[in-house]
């Protein structure tokens, strides 16, 4: 049994954890990334014979231009915080929930439902009660490719995004019926202002914000410093092993996933309570589920690591809105880049190859 | 047929792994009509020098000379194409083909673009005639014992024209009979004045059925000799560089009372057929009781069944009195039972774990580790510091990753794990598959140790001489039975390996199925 | 339902054309998972392919063309696919879900860059790939109105289906593709090139996807919308997962799928839509998809090694 040691000073912690962290896989690799897809995109604009450069220069432009575009940065950040927080979870079990994209549309959907059906409580509320319904429905939407996986063995990949599109269709079916559809809008009723997240100076910006650096310190303690925290990614490395070590693997799986779409049924929640105030009919998937799968990779799927991806994230979304009007490139080539960046995360291996090259050339010379 | 000039020389191999000189300037000379045995210790480089002759790996320096030649393999299609053949000591066969498929994938015979089958099955056949091999060229790999799969991994070399056969420890998955029937297939062969290189660790084996000897220790040639030349504690001296005890010293056990009772246990393999068909034993406190066997015949389904790991379709299991069939692995271990698993690097340790992750993996649950929902890492590194220093674990700290650390090194921190937590029954399967000398003294002293100390061990093993060194009583398994029984004192590898293939020992019994 | 000799042959009719389509992404998943490589990316391949050919079509007037762009658009997609996932030994499952991005990414951007437009791209006065119809068998009933007419691209959905089987299990190079994606190790010991036999299996279920893509918009369709694929890249590795991976069992399940989606795109006609609105009919060829799954996976196993890295031990 463990007996008294001395306790480390905080000193000896920081140089524990300078030591023990791999720097070039946690924190170089994913800013080389960065670099090179930002490169590769470059080469699509040169291609329609535009400048990199201007592009680069309207995105930086747009953002510190104002206060109000750089707080849509942070606008468009928070449901990525949300979104990425609930991939990040799921790869720490060793699970791709590729369905944060359904989750999320729930979550956006059923707090939009419960403001405009249960407008008669009161505010703070009614806030408390969206919040809460859309953070359950992403965790229902979760379970099932969960509980299929965990009880039935199949992969959660294509169940979760059948479930993207069956949220989908059924945020459309919803939308556009009688019980909840304002007449001459796309769209529902709005939630009453009461039950609303206040923002910031009218921007996507708003007090949401709170609630997902909040979530990142749950996950983080969660994840180190928890019981259930040690049994899940014991489950993601090895789930022979942690059998083994007598933690019930198909349980885990389940609750790693619903964990994961409780938090992308949080993030839509907030989305629709501090962003959109009412839930618009869908003409394809929102992408904010999608882009999670970016955001918790470049994020290297820590929790830290995905608030400043998001954040980059946030750059890109509010950049490429400008783009297209000031330098007339479409701001599609946000896609491509976002592609690329994910490739050279994905296939670290090739970051690597190619830094060697690089600094190899840099010794020559 | 040996004439002066080798049929093949391998001069000067250097190979450099990071951290590691695996081939450090080795030569080799390999004459046609000879068996060579070459002799090392797990982690000596024997692989990594028969993988380069086959073309599997580059040197880094040195040369290859076929009939005099100098030859260079930029991969196993060159070595073929040279003449050599490999069976790896993992059989590299494709389980849902069938035989035929096997032996011909590479180099198929084919009408147009279509793959002649019939050819196929007519030149395996043949193959299997000339050298006295027998196959079913239709049988499924996955449907045949392991005997045949290594015929048809010989057969696989010989089809595509092989003068050289490299054997990479290939008695290990074999019953000492099948091993005695190998050995004269190789006589065979080598009469039809093809060589073969015997890859093994084993020395008495060495002696047995090789011409030549050459030993290989930490990358380095030691020695090339004729075996006639050699006795046993000479090649054991020359194979660890000390010397070695060839027997572990033990006193008579005085067992007491049961501590596992296992009754008439069935229990399916993961493909859902029987594995376990009735199985009775019981193991006392203070006695070590092996189970030996081929590999397959329901070793890993028993343990996993008594872990908890695997649901039982009949009987009974009880340790101590208490009944603990088909409970949960975390019940089983707190009715009193630790386990040494077979696969530690799928079982037995979180590979992405740091060393004390994995040293709490079967406490962490409890306080002081884990109260209510928090877990204190802090007390996790303090306890793993202390079995680090206790059992000797070679390790940076105890913040590295169990991945990093070599096999040895590994197996300590589960031996510590399971050890440290004082148990009643203690299951080692296979606990020193694949490692040193030194560690493999190690271990069987801490098993030892734990049997005076009054606990009960299970020990199931594939090594005969691990189990004769160490076992008070002897079980041995076949298809899923108990065959037999022997005392550690009446016990000799012929009695066992007799009933490895299902033979009943004295007594006459039949196997009943 | 209301199940008369027109609704009934029409269903039929859309479910062959549906099932088509997924069959050629199929095929293709087959070739890429019995060489061990998973391909999720079959839905961006079936994006960029359906993309390709209608703009290659709008600019030469010539749909074949279209066809050979989109084929030429998912063997490249394949090529990256099979550099990162092959070489580069990056998670195969997110090397497809980036090509997927990509591929919606990409074809929006030249959409945009080259006609102009947003969201979709219509053929206009530009020809679409041209019927075939069956002599004799289109004036048979029944079968007449179900197989008799259509693209050229749905009847060389069901023929390929006999060339694949035919070359998976009676032909060397099928029986390497096999080896590789079983024990890509065994296969590389007797010298099986296993990087090529991969890089070969991706390539073909680029061609076959971006094949399929062409189908959906120049031989069914007579345009490209951005969500055109709508998932029947994942639809289609589930018919895969669902058929064994056997070129037959899979198109058993294409075609199960296939009337799942035709009563969803029939549901009017059938009488079915006065009670269900269309979007949630929409839903239906998912949840299909999601039951067949459930109750057939577990109960079948793939390519032993498919999804795993090798690493040629080039030490």
């Amino acid at each position: 049994m463990p007996t008294e040691q001395e306790r480390p000073t905080l000193w000896d912690k920081l140089r524990a954890f300078w030591r023990n962290t791999d720097w070039e896989s946690n924190l170089i690799v994913p800013l080389a990334a960065i670099a090179f897809g930002l490169l590769a995109g470059s080469i699509f604009v040169l291609s329609i014979g535009k400048s990199p450069l201007a592009v680069y220069k309207a995105v930086l432009d747009t953002i510190f231009g104002s206060k109000r575009s750089f707080l849509d940065v942070i606008g468009q950040a928070t449901p990525l915080v949300f979104t990425g927080l609930a991939v990040a979870f799921a790869f720490r079990t060793g699970m791709f929930n590729i369905g944060a994209e359904g989750q999320f549309t729930m979550g956006m959907l059923v707090a939009g439902i419960a403001g405009i059906k249960l407008h008669w409580l009161p505010g703070p509320l009614l806030t408390l009660v969206c919040l809460v319904a859309g953070t359950l429905a992403g965790g229902l939407w979760a379970a099932i490719p969960g509980w299929l996986k965990a009880k039935r063995g199949v992969h959660e990949v294509i169940n979760s995004i059948m479930m993207n599109y069956i949220a989908l269709y059924l945020t459309n079916t919803l939308v556009l019926s009688k019980w909840l559809r304002e007449p001459g809008y796309q769209a529902t009723f709005e939630v009453p202002r009461k039950a609303l997240i206040p923002n910031f100076m009218g921007t996507t910006a708003n007090w949401g914000i709170i609630l997902a650096v909040l979530a990142v310190v749950v996950v983080y303690y969660l994840l180190w410093r928890t019981k259930l925290g040690y049994e899940i990614r014991a489950t993601g490395y090895s789930p022979t092993a942690a059998e083994y070590a007598g933690i019930n693997v198909p349980n885990r799986l389940l609750g790693a996933l619903v964990i994961s779409g409780l938090l992308a049924g949080l993030g839509g929640a907030v989305y629709t309570l501090g962003v959109k105030r009412r839930v618009f009919q869908l003409f394809g998937f929102t992408g904010i589920g999608l882009d999670g799968v970016a955001v918790s990779l470049i994020g290297r799927n820590h929790p830290a690591g995905v608030i400043l991806a998001a954040l980059l994230y946030g750059v890109l979304y509010r950049g490429s809105a400008s783009i297209q009007l000031s330098t007339g490139v479409p701001k599609q080539v946000v896609g491509i880049i976002q592609a690329c960046i994910i490739f050279f995360i994905a296939a670290d291996e090739i970051v690597r190859f190619l830094l060697k090259r690089f600094s190899r050339k840099g010794e020559a010379a | 047929m040996n004439t002066s000039v080798p049929f093949v020389e391998m001069r000067g191999i250097v190979k450099q792994f990071p951290g590691v000189l695996a081939n450090d300037r080795i030569d080799l000379d390999i004459y046609r009509g000879e068996i060579h045995a070459l002799l090392g210790e797990n982690g000596a480089g024997k692989s990594t020098l028969m993988n380069i002759l086959y073309g599997l790996y580059r040197a880094d320096a040195g040369e290859i000379r076929i009939d005099g030649k100098v030859v260079h393999f930029d991969g196993p299609n060159a070595a073929i194409r040279h003449g050599i053949g490999m069976v790896h000591q993992h059989f590299m066969l494709v389980e849902p083909f069938t035989v035929a498929e096997n032996i011909i994938l590479g180099n198929e015979p084919h009408k147009g673009i279509r793959l002649d089958r019939r050819q196929a099955i007519a030149k395996v056949e043949e193959l299997s005639e000339k050298y006295n091999l027998h196959v079913d060229p239709h049988a499924r790999i996955a449907d045949i014992s392991v005997g045949m799969q290594q015929r048809v991994e010989i057969l696989k070399a010989l089809y595509r024209g092989a003068e050289l056969l490299i054997l990479d420890e290939p008695t290990a998955v074999l019953t000492p009979q099948e091993a005695d029937e190998l050995i004269v297939t190789m006589r065979q062969l080598v009469a039809a004045g093809k060589s073969i290189i015997f890859i093994t660790h084993k020395l008495k084996e060495v002696l047995r059925s090789c011409d030549k000897v050459t030993v290989i220790r930490r990358g380095k040639k030691i020695a090339t000799l004729p075996t006639a030349d050699a006795s046993l504690n000479e090649l054991a001296t020359l194979m660890v560089g000390r010397d070695v005890e060839l027997t572990v010293s033990k006193t008579a056990a005085s067992p007491g009372q049961p501590v596992l009772q296992v009754e008439n246990l069935h229990a399916l393999d993961n493909r859902g057929l029987p594995a376990l068909r009735g199985i009775t034993f019981n193991v006392r406190a203070g006695e070590i009781v092996a189970i030996a066997g081929v590999e397959g015949n329901g070793q890993t389904e028993l343990v996993d069944c008594i872990a908890g790991l695997r649901q039982a379709t009949e009987g009974k299991i009880k340790i101590s009195e208490q009944e603990v069939t088909n409970l949960t692995p975390r019940q089983v271990q707190e009715a009193g039972v630790a386990h040494i698993p077979q696969d530690r690097q799928k079982r037995g340790l979180v590979l992405n774990f740091t060393v004390a992750e994995n040293m709490v993996m079967r406490s962490y649950f409890r306080p002081p580790f884990s109260s209510g929902l928090t877990m204190n890492q802090g007390l996790a590194e303090g306890y793993a510091k202390n079995l680090v220093a206790k059992y000797d674990i070679r390790t940076p700290s105890v913040q590295t990753l169990a991945r990093s650390l070599s096999g040895g090194n590994q197996q300590k921190i589960i031996v510590a794990r399971e050890i440290d937590q004082n148990p009643d029954l203690l299951i080692a399967a296979q606990p020193t598959r694949g490692l040193d000398v030194g560690a493999i003294e190690f271990i069987h002293k801490e098993l030892l140790q734990q049997r005076d100390a009054g606990k009960a061990i299970l020990l199931v093993s594939l090594e005969l001489d691990e189990i004769m060194a160490l076992a008070d009583r002897i079980l041995v398994m076949y298809e899923g039975k108990i065959v037999g029984e022997l005392s550690g004192e009446e016990a000799t590898e012929e009695k066992i390996g007799l009933l490895m293939v299902g033979e009943r020992g004295k007594g006459g019994e039949t196997v009943a199925n | 339902m209301n199940l008369n000799y027109v609704t009934t042959t029409t269903l039929l009719f859309f479910a062959v054309r549906s099932a088509a389509v997924l069959l050629l992404a199929g095929l293709g998943g087959i070739f890429s998972e019995r060489a061990g490589v998973v391909n999720i990316a079959l839905e961006g391949m079936i994006t960029l392919g359906s993309f390709a050919a209608v703009a290659v079509t709008l600019l030469t007037y010539q749909p074949w063309l279209g066809v050979l762009a989109a084929i030429l658009s998912g063997a490249l997609l394949a090529a990256l696919h099979g550099v990162l996932s092959i070489r580069f030994k990056a998670n195969q499952v997110i090397s497809g879900t980036a090509i997927n991005i990509l591929a919606a990414g990409l074809s929006s951007f030249l959409m945009k860059s080259i006609f102009d437009q947003g969201g979709h791209l219509l053929l206009d006065t530009a020809p679409k790939v041209a019927d075939w119809s069956i002599p004799f068998i289109k004036d048979l009933p029944w079968i007449g109105p179900i197989l008799g007419t259509h693209s050229p691209g749905v009847y060389l959905a069901f023929i390929l289906t006999g060339v694949t089987h035919f070359i998976l299990f009676h032909t060397p190079i099928g029986l390497r593709i096999r080896a590789v994606g079983e024990h890509p190790h065994a296969a590389d010991t007797v010298g099986i090139n296993v990087y090529r036999i991969r890089y070969l299996g991706v390539i073909l279920s680029g061609i076959l996807a971006g094949f399929a893509g062409s189908v959906l918009s120049i031989g069914i369709g007579t345009a490209f919308l951005e969500n055109m694929a709508a998932g029947r890249g994942f639809i289609a590795l589930a018919a895969v997962i669902f058929g064994k991976w056997t070129p037959l069992g899979t198109m058993a399940a294409c075609l199960l799928f296939g009337v799942s989606e035709a009563i969803q795109v029939t549901s009017n006609l059938l009488g079915i839509g006065k009670y269900i609105p269309s979007s949630l009919m929409a839903t239906f060829p998912y949840i299909i998809t999601m039951l067949a799954l459930a109750g057939f996976v577990g109960r079948t196993v793939g390519p032993a090694a498919s999804g795993q890295p090798y690493e040629v031990d080039k030490r």
